[in-house]
């Protein structure tokens, strides 16, 4: 039952196969006996669950079910939930239990959906490991020494191992991508603006966006059906029509165009990962699709504006931490200012304070110009460079990271290093279009993921992409060695 | 761009963050070889390019100044860490 999809669940609820109170119980029966050795779960709500999946029972036999009753799923631990903490990853929520709800979880809870918990990921999103989790690591669930990804590591581990059929996700920087990649499940980044951000704790407002990540396509399809759409509490909300994203899925790929920019595929990049991609191309030619190449020149800058305006962001936001209004205080403060500093530089874990204090210098006093404007110039050109090539093709494919899931500590020491590995996902952010990821291939047991890339709200057309693959293949269905 | 140690305490002071002695020099260390990752965008002639904030050049939207939620300090007070009278508590400013 644990390797179903959302799609053969939501079948096996109307059948009357089982029950969703069935279905959660087995699951909360599963994470209780096997989440230690993953990590992957912040809270559980085993209590909420259960009382979610008997309404949702009820509503099936009083003839009201939608496509979405009854479904367990996990969101990240950055999505606020009223009643249940909210943590954020970091010792600064520990003791935070939301007083509402985001609107993607409200929009979860009036679709019938189960909440099984909050999973595990990087303080405040920030991190590409998960290892900067006040909660410690979660693992990835196809060799526990390596890294899930991150920053939603936690979700990722949570649906490979087989702990939640599907999860929320956030992606500032690569942060559904990538560790979607790493742990060989598919992972959606919608254009900026189709999912509301309110109640998703911010990290860089301009670029934090929701997304689904699930086992397959159609799952995502279904997740984003539930998760889209315009909302007045995001002010950078975007009016525009929800399709149904399951509709299109179905559409064979006779005349696609495929670029493949040559920036995505450097002499440096593992030849595992560039083999294993190709020969996801080959399968996409002979799934009728032409292949051209194109370029994205400005791809180099895409690191370096990053890290300007995502800290800078992040120390505005991360302000509203102060020790006063929620979250963590220091013991015995003597007055105003030890209040703010003790209680920020006790609550904080490194690498938000790190990113705190790039972004509180590149806002300071004399240095806008030089850092966060010229920042904001090179993203246009990131996001011409997208355009121009979108004009020649439909869609854009590439790895997702450079290497497959790397050792546990192995770049903890140097952030920089750490940050050259969403060298592929980060430039999406800036220029606000789609991608997804979904597996394409292995290297030494561990998962390989292929990036689709498409123009802004082309989300239809990336799930119908990825769909096709997975029809056409099994990658998708491998399953970590123990689960 | 080498930062100092004397600059990290500057941006922790304007960041508001506390930061314990022995962890300066690391973190003198690592924002010094982040900032020399940022730098490489300082090569890029950029005179002629608009700054971008958002990919689909939205703007704010502006809403009618009418009063549309209700009070609930109560429930939003009850994750303070501490409050009096519907207010919050912090150490004496004024003497």
């Amino acid at each position: 039952m644990f390797d179903k999809t959302l799609a053969e669940l939501a079948q096996g609820l109307e059948n009357g196969d089982f029950s969703s109170v069935e279905l959660t119980q087995a699951y909360l029966d599963r994470i209780n006996a096997e989440d230690g050795k993953y990590n992957s779960y912040i809270t559980v709500t085993g209590e909420q669950a259960l009382d979610q999946a008997k309404a949702a029972d009820e509503t099936r036999a009083a003839g009201n079910a939608g496509a979405f009753t009854g479904l367990p799923i996990a969101h990240k631990d950055i999505f606020c939930t009223e009643g249940v903490r909210t943590s954020c990853a970091s010792k600064m929520l520990d003791n935070f239990i939301s007083p509402y709800n985001a609107t993607v979880v409200n929009k979860f809870n009036a679709a019938g959906a189960v909440m099984l918990g909050k999973t595990n990921m990087d303080e405040f999103a920030m991190g590409s490991s998960n290892e900067s989790s006040f909660y410690g690591p979660s693992k990835n669930p196809w060799d526990t020494d390596r890294v899930p990804g991150g920053s939603s590591g936690g979700s990722a581990a949570a649906v490979a191992a087989q702990l939640a059929p599907a999860a929320t996700g956030t992606d500032t920087g690569g942060s559904i991508r990538q560790p979607a990649a790493l742990c060989g499940i598919t992972g959606l980044k919608p254009t900026y603006g189709r999912v509301s951000r309110f109640g998703m704790i911010a990290f860089a407002s301009s670029l934090d966006q929701g997304g689904p990540m699930t086992r397959t396509a159609e799952d995502a399809a279904m997740m984003l059906n539930v998760m889209a759409g315009f909302d007045l509490n995001d002010s950078t909300s975007m009016q525009q029509d929800v399709p149904d994203y399951t509709a299109d899925l179905s559409k064979p790929l006779a005349g696609l165009k495929i670029g493949l920019p040559k920036e995505f595929f450097p002499a440096d990049l593992s030849p595992a990962i560039a083999e294993q991609v190709q020969n996801a191309i080959k399968e996409y030619e002979a799934l009728g699709a032409t292949v051209k190449e194109v370029s994205l020149p400005n791809t180099a800058l895409a690191i370096p504006a990053y890290y300007i305006i995502a800290p800078s962001e992040a120390s505005s936001n991360l302000s509203r931490f102060d020790g006063v209004r929620y979250g963590y205080r220091c013991e015995s403060p003597v007055d105003l200012e030890d209040l703010y500093k003790r209680s920020r530089g006790e609550g904080f874990g490194t690498e938000v304070k790190r990113r705190i204090m790039v972004g509180a210098y590149a806002l300071s006093e004399g240095f806008y110009d030089a850092y966060y404007k010229k920042a904001q110039q090179i993203r246009r050109l990131i996001k011409q460079d997208y355009v121009n090539a979108l004009n020649e093709v439909d869609v854009i494919m590439g790895p997702t990271t450079p290497h497959p899931a790397f050792k546990l500590g192995e770049k903890t020491s140097d952030p920089v290093a750490m940050y050259m590995e969403d060298i592929f996902t980060i430039s999406l952010n800036l220029a606000g279009m789609p991608g997804i990821s979904i597996p394409c291939g292995q290297t030494e047991g561990l998962p390989v993921g292929l990036q689709i890339i498409g123009n802004y709200f082309a989300e239809a057309k990336l799930l119908n992409v990825a769909h096709q693959f997975q029809v056409a293949t099994d990658w998708h269905k491998k399953t970590p060695q123990g689960i | 761009m080498a930062l100092d140690r004397s600059d990290v305490e500057k941006i922790a002071h304007l960041a508001r963050l506390q930061i314990d002695e022995q962890d300066i020099p690391e973190y003198t260390k690592n924002l010094s070889s982040i900032l020399d990752l940022v730098d490489q965008m300082q090569a890029v002639d950029t005179s002629d390019v608009e700054p971008m904030a958002n990919a689909l050049d939205a703007v704010q939207r502006l809403r009618a100044d009418v009063v549309t939620e209700e009070n609930n300090r109560d429930k939003l007070q009850s994750v303070a860490p501490a409050v009096e009278n519907g207010l919050f508590q912090v150490p004496k400013v004024i003497e």
